[in-house]
């Protein structure tokens, strides 16, 4: 019984992996991480996607308090959105990185109102990703969960 | 001391981010290499041996570790990449050790710069499996030369103060 349970999460992670694919959400980068898990570091992608979520927000909060002020420091945000892309892209957070050039382009222009526009649409691609990824690590710990109690 | 033919090169990994170093690390261990990753120049050669601390310890930090090969971020704050191949290019010790560069940004005089003074390898982040097998060629290599690194500490055991002393002064650029 287990068996088929743990099948067909295994298929439920899959094809929503797949859609995010699909929705250019992930790129192939996603896949290399995916690849890289094995059974010595059955928790990779978890700990990746983890490790990603608590940096993004930390750089998307400091990112907001920046451009609250009346004169925006641009070469802390430039500072900022280059971590955040860098981030995104080791992750395959592929909208994510698009977001952050939009955002690194009117921050080299020295554009206040652009920068505020670029930043909401990443703080938006963020909170997709993150729900799709609580989703996906869901699935996970509940597979996990299954073949320990097969054990 | 002996080297076993098949004894796992140790590789030093430098990033400043997090993410980043549990990824090299990750690509590195599946490549079957050890691993000792550490997020700034300045600790990457602490580690390396070169630095005051060392030098009034009791225990020779530098004569067992063994640095085949070192992969470095380029965009860090403080000692960039480039920085630590410098020095790292620049110590009499430490020179003939491969040094790859890594960097999310792709800028060709950047890239130029590094491998003219002295980088192997200059990957584009993110780096992928494929990138870690090309390190292979570099750190076979650096094992058939003989030894400079271990045979430079056993020296230094035989007349501590005047060949340590003159070691460091090297670095002092």
């Amino acid at each position: 019984m287990n068996q088929m349970a743990i099948a067909a999460l295994k298929n439920q992670y899959k094809s929503f992996v797949q859609s995010m694919f699909d929705e250019g959400v992930l790129d192939n980068q996603f896949s290399q991480l995916q690849d890289l898990q094995d059974s010595s570091n059955p928790n990779f992608v978890d700990e990746v996607i983890t490790l990603f979520c608590n940096d993004a927000e930390r750089i998307i909060t400091e990112m907001n308090r920046y451009l609250n002020y009346q004169n925006v420091d641009f070469s802390k945000l430039d500072s900022n959105v280059h971590q955040l892309k860098g981030s995104s892209s080791s992750i395959g957070a592929h909208r994510m990185k698009l977001a952050c050039v939009n955002l690194q382009q009117a921050s080299y222009d020295r554009n206040k109102e652009e920068c505020v526009e670029a930043f909401n649409s990443i703080r938006h691609e963020y909170c997709l990703l993150r729900s799709k990824f609580q989703f996906l690590m869901q699935i996970q710990r509940r597979i996990v969960a299954l073949e320990n109690n097969q054990q | 001391m002996a080297m076993a033919a098949d004894a796992k090169f140790h590789v030093l990994a430098v990033d400043d981010t997090l993410i980043d170093r549990k990824l090299i690390e990750k690509l590195l261990k599946t490549s079957s290499y050890q691993v000792t990753a550490v997020d700034s120049g300045t600790r990457a050669l602490e580690f390396l041996g070169l630095n005051n601390k060392n030098r009034n310890s009791n225990a020779d930090a530098s004569v067992h570790v063994e640095v085949s090969l070192i992969i470095t971020d380029y965009c860090m704050p403080g000692m960039t990449g480039y920085d630590l191949l410098r020095k790292i290019k620049c110590s009499s010790s430490l020179k003939d050790i491969p040094v790859v560069i890594m960097s999310s940004d792709n800028i060709p005089s950047r890239i130029n710069r590094c491998l003219e003074d002295g980088a192997e390898e200059f990957f584009l982040k993110p780096v992928q499996l494929s990138d870690v097998n090309k390190l292979r060629p570099h750190l076979m290599k650096s094992r058939c030369k003989p030894n400079i690194n271990k045979r430079k500490a056993v020296e230094e055991i035989a007349s501590p103060d005047g060949t340590r002393s003159r070691r460091y002064n090297e670095l002092e650029v």
